[in-house]
């Protein structure tokens, strides 16, 4: 088979993606494959989902990711392609889903099985074990901040972008109103 | 004697194992990874993990103390690296990055590396399991007073998603002169890069192999304990082990394999003058003989402690002064035939 990329050499790498649930499967030489950084474990995965929705007719990916801004460091999910660094801890809750295929592709897993923190060490077997960092300090603030952002990815997952503003205007806020009092 | 670092000293199965080293990456919650800090954040970070490194309940904080990287000399920071104390991508930038060091110098935290804490316990020979007992001691220790970045999906939250999960990195250096000489680490490192084992030179990321060392270290840290990444490594550490120990019975009893070695011992007991590449090229030969039975006069703690004493930027500090390049090569020939005596 002909490299899907370049269309003259031999394909010899076979790279498979998900992006939102949806598989895509491409041939490339490995010239290509480098070029795109499919050996690279993080590499420029956008650089691969830009020439995919080229071949298959999807929107650019990268179009709709620089829309988006982490809540609490401001990076854009293109920042962190781009780097290969991801902004912050909340990064990995904001773009859960963009770097899942990723994180997969690296790891072949994407659920952690190691040592757990202390506090979650504690509350191992409690009910409500969903993926939160750790803040166990069950402020009200707190709460509201979680749910806010929990809304939020549901609401960049949906595209619903207005909502997603509004509420990423209210996490703002709320983390700019506990920055100051941690600071005054 | 007692107070010889774990660098001057051969340990389990030190015949191709020179060192064992745990790594574990940790970010502070509530500040943005290093990449996204401003200097006042870094600072603030800086304080914060010193604090509880140095404050906490333990006996061993006493034991840390701290070195701020922008206050020493290049020659001091590239010494460091050279000891493997800090990775060499620690000293290549500045802004606020802080190592606190425990006396022995088999530990080591440093502080705005690719993430906020990179926690490194380092011990002679093969022993995986000591190495990461005492990482987690420090890592439950520092999770005491610090508010780590961690999810129940993906673990520990770092800076790049290479390192999520258990943000572990086990690795083990090795001394494969036979392997090497057989050309067969390239088909061996293809072949452990499938079962999650990635192999490169004595100094990490993107360096070539020196003195036939080779450092071996797992590869995924999100879905893996670190127990079964651990488990993993040493399993394929031993079979490595027992193919190289092969390998160097057949061709200890070449003449011309031989003829190298006793070369390399003559070389190093009488030159004058020797650059560092060749320093290492030859104390690997000496190294492979002695394992052999073939050299008897040099131990294996005085070779291990060699490879990293005449490395230029230890030799210079280790001298006291600024040498040009032709001196470090009559200091580091002094040094290495003081060494070999008998």
């Amino acid at each position: 088979m002909l490299c899907q990329h370049c269309k003259t050499k031999q394909a010899n790498t076979h790279f498979k993606q998900i992006i939102n649930g949806e598989m895509t499967e491409m041939d490339l030489c490995s010239e290509c494959a480098a070029k795109l950084g499919v050996n690279n474990a993080f590499g420029s995965f956008l650089d691969i989902g830009s020439v995919m929705s080229g071949f298959l007719g999807m929107p650019n990916i990268s179009a709709l990711a620089r829309e988006e801004k982490c809540p609490v460091c401001g990076s854009t999910f293109s920042q962190i392609t781009k780097s290969g660094r991801v902004g912050c801890a909340a990064c990995y809750e904001t773009f859960y889903d963009r770097l899942l295929p990723s994180i997969k592709r690296i790891h072949g897993n994407t659920v952690h099985t190691g040592k757990k923190l202390r506090t979650a060490r504690l509350q191992s077997g409690s009910t409500e074990a969903e993926e939160k960092p750790q803040n166990e300090s069950k402020t009200e603030k707190k709460t509201e901040l979680e749910q806010l952002t929990e809304k939020l990815s549901e609401a960049i997952k949906a595209q619903e972008f207005e909502q997603a503003a509004q509420l990423r205007d209210r996490i703002n806020e709320i983390k700019a109103n506990k920055g100051a009092a941690n600071n005054g | 004697m007692d107070n010889k670092k774990w660098y001057e000293k051969n340990g389990a199965q030190g015949d191709t194992v020179i060192s064992t080293r745990i790594r574990l990456a940790r970010n502070l919650a509530d500040h943005p990874f290093p990449g996204r800090c401003s200097n006042e954040m870094r600072k603030q970070i800086a304080d914060k993990v010193k604090d509880a490194v140095l404050n906490s309940n333990s006996v061993i904080s006493a034991r840390f103390s701290c070195i701020n990287m922008d206050n020493i000399s290049t020659e001091e920071k590239v010494s460091l690296a050279e000891r493997h104390l800090v990775s060499p991508e620690f000293i290549s930038e500045k802004g606020d990055r802080e190592l606190l060091l425990l006396d022995d110098e088999s530990v080591s935290i440093m502080i705005n590396e690719e993430d906020h804490i990179r926690l490194q316990v380092m011990c002679e020979g093969f022993d995986l399991d000591k190495a990461y007992e005492q990482a987690s001691r420090i890592d439950t220790l520092l999770d005491e007073r610090l508010k780590f970045a961690f999810s129940d999906t993906l673990g520990y939250l770092t800076q790049c998603p290479t390192n999520l999960g258990t943000g572990m990195r086990a690795s083990v250096m090795l001394h494969l002169p036979a392997l090497h000489a057989a050309k067969a680490m390239r088909k061996i490192s293809e072949n452990l890069s499938k079962l999650g084992i990635t192999v490169r030179g004595a100094y990490g990321e993107g360096s070539e192999p020196t003195a036939d060392l080779y450092q071996l270290s797992n590869q995924i840290t999100l879905g893996i304990s670190e127990k079964t990444a651990i488990e993993n490594l040493k399993n394929i550490t031993k079979q490595l082990i027992e193919q190289e120990m092969k390998a160097r019975e057949n061709m200890a009893k070449q003449i011309d394999v031989q003829d190298k070695i006793y070369r390399a011992e003559g070389i190093l007991k009488s030159a004058r003058l020797i650059d560092g590449s060749e320093a290492l090229t030859q104390l690997s030969r000496v190294r492979f003989g002695v394992t052999t039975g073939l050299i008897k006069d040099v131990s294996l703690d005085t070779i291990n402690r060699l490879i990293v004493e005449i490395q230029p930027a230890t030799l210079m500090q280790n001298t006291g002064k600024q040498l040009t390049a032709q001196e470090r090569d009559a200091v580091r020939a002094t040094l290495i035939r003081n060494n070999m005596k008998v």
